[in-house]
């Protein structure tokens, strides 16, 4: 049922202009798992997924799908195998559910080639698989956020690759709404298989939702493996510059961060200074500076 | 549920590895098909009616005139034979007007609608930042002041065309373009050039008020067929390019980010859409001038008939051949005082540029 596509990183430097943002990183993406990839903001999260999708070319390093290098794949053949979700696709004004999600098929059409029968099948698909299909005639700028993250996700489906990458595909969306986006992406990986990487901004939705946690810190890679090893209060001081406790979810049994902030936190008055932060120096010291 | 394994093997040529329906009941299959046939029979009545409405149009322009000459006689010139009257009034005077009419039309349709969509704007279109004005001012500068003719004046305008897009584009970069940005700096460059093609005019040995009007505003008056060959040969090769790119163009609107996602080589394409439309902008502009408005209307009248989210590329420069015809048409029968197209057509368009710029102003005021 999974195809088990290869996607690594080798030693991959990325940045923008004189900016490195990425050093030498080198990871590898478990296939038919759900890999979330957390860090502070601006710690190169983004940037590396979008390297991935060759959005940007690697200073040093690759990005190596299957053994090949992503940079020199062709354009929609990668495409056919590697969908991704930007933070923040534009829709044109007035677009309809259904054309927007048609877009999707685009790397499986040529020039000429006329949209077949294939084609109908995969958007409806997705729009079932994404609970859009009584939307379908509605215009995308009319709908509620959640609605419309759904109707992305909708459009990455019907490009029908065997891997997904999002960008915090949860931002903006309250908190029933990010549980709903999340579980349907689990959906598809548990029914399709498919390859799910993310980045999250929320470490604790994260956790209950990644097989595979990824914490980059400073444009390196920090720790990863499954929640339970990776999210303890050593990796959220080093990734966040935060104190912290990390606690059993009692829902879901994963690792639960507890911020330790310098009120209600326990002893009130002074800095940080919960039981698990006991003596740790203050923790205002151990917070990096942002970086933006 | 079958994951396809082989997918990256098949290409257009349908291989069976999709699941098909996946899971998805016929009913949902079944709308989507519905959907789309619908908005596919929606977008060809539009084409087939803008195309008839074309022809009418281009035959009327043949028919009527200071002389009425009957769609028999009209038809035997075009099949070459000679016939007394009509073969200079139809055959030397009023064919090769028309067939600039519907060439600059397309050119001007085609180009506008490919920036508007690229830039995701309405008023990014080549006649507002600048495009046109520099390959008018070029055109200008090479008839009136050097003394060109043919090719010459045409590279020119292709050069200055380019020229500016890329002025324009370069002034306008701050890490990426902002819309707005470019556009204001496009609005002021386009004045600029405006005022240089008004002092060479002025500067002109004999002053010609006909020529005057065709590098300002735009005229087809006194075209011949050695001005309209190259525009046609240009529109020949350079719209297969657009259109060819048409769903490019549409994933583009996207996004540059998700349009990278779906397989669409960015950077490429928007270097062969800017080229062919400044192209096309330009060999069309070195015939007539800068007709104005008409690649800024076509766009956003196009989208209106097809609906949302369908390709407006060849419904685009369909508007746009009607609109010169029409407004050519109409400029030089409609009054007492025969006036040039890009007269009518600047009269049409004004209004809409103010409306689109409170409405932007309204939207977001910020930037």
């Amino acid at each position: 049922m999974t195809t088990s596509h290869q996607l690594a990183a080798e030693r991959l430097t990325l940045g923008y202009g004189d900016r490195v943002v990425v050093s030498s990183l080198d990871l590898v993406v478990p296939p038919g798992a759900i890999t979330v990839i957390v860090g502070a903001n601006a710690c190169g999260k983004s940037t590396l997924l979008r390297s991935m999708t060759r959005l940007l070319t690697p200073r040093a390093g690759q990005v190596v799908l299957d053994g090949r290098a992503v940079h020199r794949l062709p354009a929609k053949e990668l495409a056919r195998t590697l969908g991704l979700l930007p933070q923040s696709p534009v829709a044109p004004e007035g677009i309809t559910v259904l054309d927007l999600v048609g877009r999707g098929r685009h790397p499986h059409q040529g020039v000429f080639s006329r949209w077949n029968e294939r084609d109908d099948a995969a958007v409806a698909a997705a729009l079932d698989a994404t609970r859009t299909a009584e939307l379908a005639d509605r215009a995308v700028d009319e709908l509620s956020g959640g609605q419309r993250q759904r109707v992305w996700i909708a459009m990455a489906l019907a490009q029908q690759t065997d891997l997904l990458l999002l960008d915090e595909p949860t931002t903006f969306l309250d908190a029933s709404h990010q549980i709903e986006v999340l579980d349907l992406l689990t959906d598809l990986n548990r029914t399709r298989g498919t390859t799910v990487v993310m980045v999250l901004h929320d470490l604790n939705l994260a956790a209950r939702y990644a097989d595979h946690l990824i914490a980059v810190a400073d444009g390196a890679l920090h720790a990863a493996g499954h929640p339970s090893e990776v999210l303890n209060e050593e990796t959220v001081r080093a990734v966040f510059g935060l104190e912290s406790r990390v606690i059993e979810d009692p829902v879901s049994g994963r690792p639960l961060m507890l911020p330790i902030g310098r009120y209600h936190s326990g002893g009130e008055r002074c800095h940080g200074g919960g039981e698990g932060a006991v003596g740790a120096g203050g923790p205002g010291g151990a917070v990096t500076a942002d970086k933006r | 549920m079958t994951a396809p394994t082989a997918r990256r093997v098949a290409g257009p040529p349908p291989v069976n590895d999709v699941p098909v329906g996946n899971g998805a009941p016929a009913g949902t299959v079944r709308a989507v098909a519905v959907g789309r046939r619908r908005r596919a029979a929606r977008r060809r009545l539009v084409v087939l009616v803008l195309a008839v409405l074309v022809v009418a149009a281009f035959a009327a322009s043949l028919m009527f005139g200071r002389t009425y000459y009957p769609p028999g006689e009209v038809l035997r010139v075009i099949a070459g034979e000679r016939v007394p009257g009509a073969s200079f009034t139809v055959g030397r005077l009023r064919l090769p007007r028309a067939v600039l009419a519907v060439t600059a039309g397309l050119s001007f349709g085609l180009a506008g609608v490919t920036f508007q969509t690229m830039l995701r704007n309405p008023l990014a279109s080549p006649d507002i930042i600048g495009i046109s004005a520099g390959a008018s001012a070029a055109a200008a500068i090479a008839i009136v002041t050097l003394s060109l003719g043919g090719t010459a004046v045409s590279v020119l305008a292709i050069a200055a065309g380019l020229g500016v897009a890329l002025l324009v584009y370069g002034l306008a970069f701050r890490d990426g373009v902002v819309g707005t940005r470019l556009i204001l700096i496009g609005i002021g460059i386009s004045a600029m050039l405006d005022s240089v093609t008004s002092y060479v005019l002025s500067r002109a040995a004999e002053w010609d008020l006909a020529e005057a009007m065709r590098w300002l505003t735009g005229s087809l008056n006194g075209a011949r067929w050695n001005e309209t060959v190259p525009a046609l040969v240009a529109l020949a090769v350079l719209a297969p390019v657009l259109l060819s790119r048409a769903r490019d163009l549409d994933a583009l609107r996207l996004g540059d980010d998700t349009a990278a996602a779906l397989g669409v080589r960015v950077e490429r394409v928007r270097l062969t859409l800017i080229v062919a439309a400044v192209g096309l902008i330009a060999f069309a502009t070195a015939a007539t001038g800068p007709i104005a408005f008409v690649a800024f209307l076509s766009g956003p009248i196009a989208a209106r008939l097809v609906g949302p989210g369908a390709s407006t590329l060849l419904p685009a420069g369909l508007v746009g051949a009607l609109l010169v015809l029409a407004a050519d048409f109409v400029g030089q029968f409609a009054f007492d005082h025969r006036y040039p197209v890009g007269v009518v057509t600047g009269v049409l368009g004004a209004p809409y540029l103010i409306y689109l710029i409170v409405r932007t102003h309204r939207a977001g005021g910020s930037t």
